[in-house]
């Protein structure tokens, strides 16, 4: 379980996390996403104790990370974004060093061999940690971590630099750890957090920007009585005739999704079915729907939405801003 | 702590730096045995003991230049800071480890005694009140360097600068010499760490010098954990 409140990180004037509070249930996967420098590594190098926070609590199975850190940090095993590594020892004399450090109790070869095999470096075990390859190394990573067997494992980024193949090795691993420990992973890519996590915290600019299951984002964002719709036309125009309709509240161009074809989020007045009306309009105008949805939006949009904020989507003269987005 | 001081004399080991700096000790001090006593035909050793103090000022920084400023430049004190132990023990695991070594460099000053007595008979009392005073002395310069190696991420910043503060140290009785000012004179003459050292290789064992020595290494040594407290908390 872990707890935390308010809490906020200041470099000298710069507020790198601002005031962010949330929980984390036991056996709970939950997975922090935000684009990069948008303070997840900062989140997570306060919860493990790394830095103290300028204000806030965090809490970890009910102890203060900077009351009392040694017992908070004996709960956590953290893989940091570089993986805290010391080249020049071999895989062995390196997780027998984390094994002392970590003060454990546990029967030490079989423990270590349990874990080398759980992150499949067993084949590399008498090699030095500088002639692995980045995948090695990250995997070596996460077997520092999970000496103790610690009921939390905070794991930043910990797919990155790996190939294909490796990303879902891991990602395997790491569900198969969320049955009997809690996880928080941090990543900025969405089908990582999709494919491994419970629930997802969306941070942007130290802010908490969304919290909870997949399904319920995509809910809370999109809202029941919208539809989006991809058509052809020029966008101010397009714009203007969808705004004429009469049930409909609000139109948005959410962003160029293929060349010279742009999505509209049409929002209808009191859950009024709006698709044939916009239908209708489209067809009198000479246009094309290119395609049509009812409210869902996949992870990506809503990531999009709430990180890179409403007014940069909705500006319609911005060509360079909706490159982004397209690009993203 | 445990974990640490091993973790750190196998590094010295694995690196260059043990073969470095024992071998570059054990020229210097079998240089300035030779010239002290063998080729001066004298048995007293403590000549060796005075000018080895400038060899520790050139030696020291080298064992403490990574113990800290490398951990950070490879986010390892990542791994350190994040594990369920106190600062103190990671700041005295690596201070230890750093002890160990500088006291396996001096013992070889036993060495020369045994050599030389095959040609006369020789004090051995001065010459333990001698090593203990290296022992001191290292203990002092030690902290001061791995105080130095916590600051920075450079491993040469920090030998340099270790190495320019020993020198200081060193020049503290040329210093007050040249200012005129009797109390600040008595001041820096008080602080002087040779004066202290030289006491030893004449053989006054005088115990306000060790704790002198020992007050330096404490000091320093709080200072580097506060450096990781205050890098926690700032």
């Amino acid at each position: 379980m872990i707890e935390v409140k308010n809490l906020t990180k200041n470099y000298g004037t710069r507020q790198a996390v601002k005031g962010i509070s949330f929980e984390v249930n036991d056996g709970e996967i939950l997975g922090l996403l935000g684009p990069n420098g948008a303070g997840k590594s900062t989140t997570m190098n306060m919860l493990t104790g790394y830095i103290s926070s300028t204000s806030g609590t965090a809490e970890i199975n009910g102890v203060d990370i900077l009351d009392n850190p040694i017992k908070a940090k004996s709960y956590i095993g953290y893989l940091p974004e570089i993986p805290p590594l010391y080249v020049d020892m071999t895989v062995k004399s390196y997780l027998n060093f984390i094994y002392d450090l970590k003060k454990c109790k546990l029967p030490r070869k079989q423990h270590i061999s349990d874990v080398c095999s759980l992150c499949r470096i067993t084949d590399v075990y008498d090699r030095l940690i500088k002639n692995l390859s980045k995948g090695y190394r990250q995997r070596v990573g996460l077997a520092q971590a999970l000496i103790n067997n610690p009921p939390i494992l905070i794991l930043d980024e910990p797919t990155v630099g790996l190939d294909p193949k490796q990303i879902l090795e891991i990602r395997t691993l790491i569900k198969k750890l969320g049955r009997n420990h809690t996880v928080i992973i941090s990543s900025h890519i969405l089908s990582e957090i999709q494919a491994v996590c419970d629930r997802v915290i969306v941070i942007n600019k130290g802010t908490v920007q969304a919290d909870g299951t997949i399904e319920e984002l995509s809910k809370a964002v999109t809202g029941e009585n919208k539809v989006v719709v991809r058509v052809d036309g020029p966008r101010a125009d397009v714009l203007q005739a969808l705004r004429l309709i009469p049930d409909v509240k609000s139109v948005e161009a959410v962003m160029e999704r293929e060349n010279g074809l742009f999505d509209y989020e049409v929002e209808g007045k009191e859950n009024d079915d709006i698709r044939i009306a916009v239908n209708d309009v489209i067809k009198e105008h000479g246009w094309n729907i290119m395609m049509m949805s009812i409210g869902t939006m996949n992870l990506e949009d809503i990531f999009l939405k709430i990180t890179m904020g409403e007014d940069v989507v909705r500006t319609p003269d911005s060509p360079s801003e909706n490159k982004k987005g397209g690009d993203k | 702590m445990g974990a640490i001081y091993r973790r750190e004399m196998g590094s010295f080991f694995s690196s260059s730096i043990a073969y470095v700096f024992l071998a570059v000790f054990y020229l210097f001090s079998g240089y300035f045995f030779y010239l002290a006593t063998i080729k001066s035909s004298s048995a007293d050793i403590s000549g060796m003991f005075s000018s080895l103090f400038l060899v520790l000022v050139f030696l020291i920084p080298i064992l403490t230049m990574k113990l800290f400023s490398e951990e950070k430049k490879q986010k390892t004190d990542q791994g350190l800071l994040t594990a369920p132990v106190s600062l103190a023990s990671i700041v005295l695991g690596k201070y230890f480890a750093a002890m160990t070594l500088y006291t396996i460099a001096v013992s070889v000053v036993f060495i020369h005694g045994i050599i030389l007595s095959f040609f006369g008979s020789i004090a051995w009392g001065s010459l333990v009140s001698n090593w203990l005073a290296l022992i001191l002395l290292g203990f002092a310069f030690t902290s001061v360097g791995l105080f130095i190696s916590s600051l920075t991420e450079n491993q040469v910043v920090s030998a340099v600068a270790s190495f320019v503060v020993l020198m200081l140290f060193y020049m503290i009785d040329v210093i007050s010499g040249l200012i005129n000012i009797e109390f600040i004179q008595k001041i820096l003459s008080s602080l002087s760490f040779y004066t202290r050292y030289y006491e030893f290789t004449c053989g006054i064992f005088n115990m306000a010098s060790v704790l002198f020595f020992v007050s330096v290494a404490v000091i320093f040594n709080f200072l580097t954990v506060r450096v990781f407290e205050k890098r926690r908390w700032s």
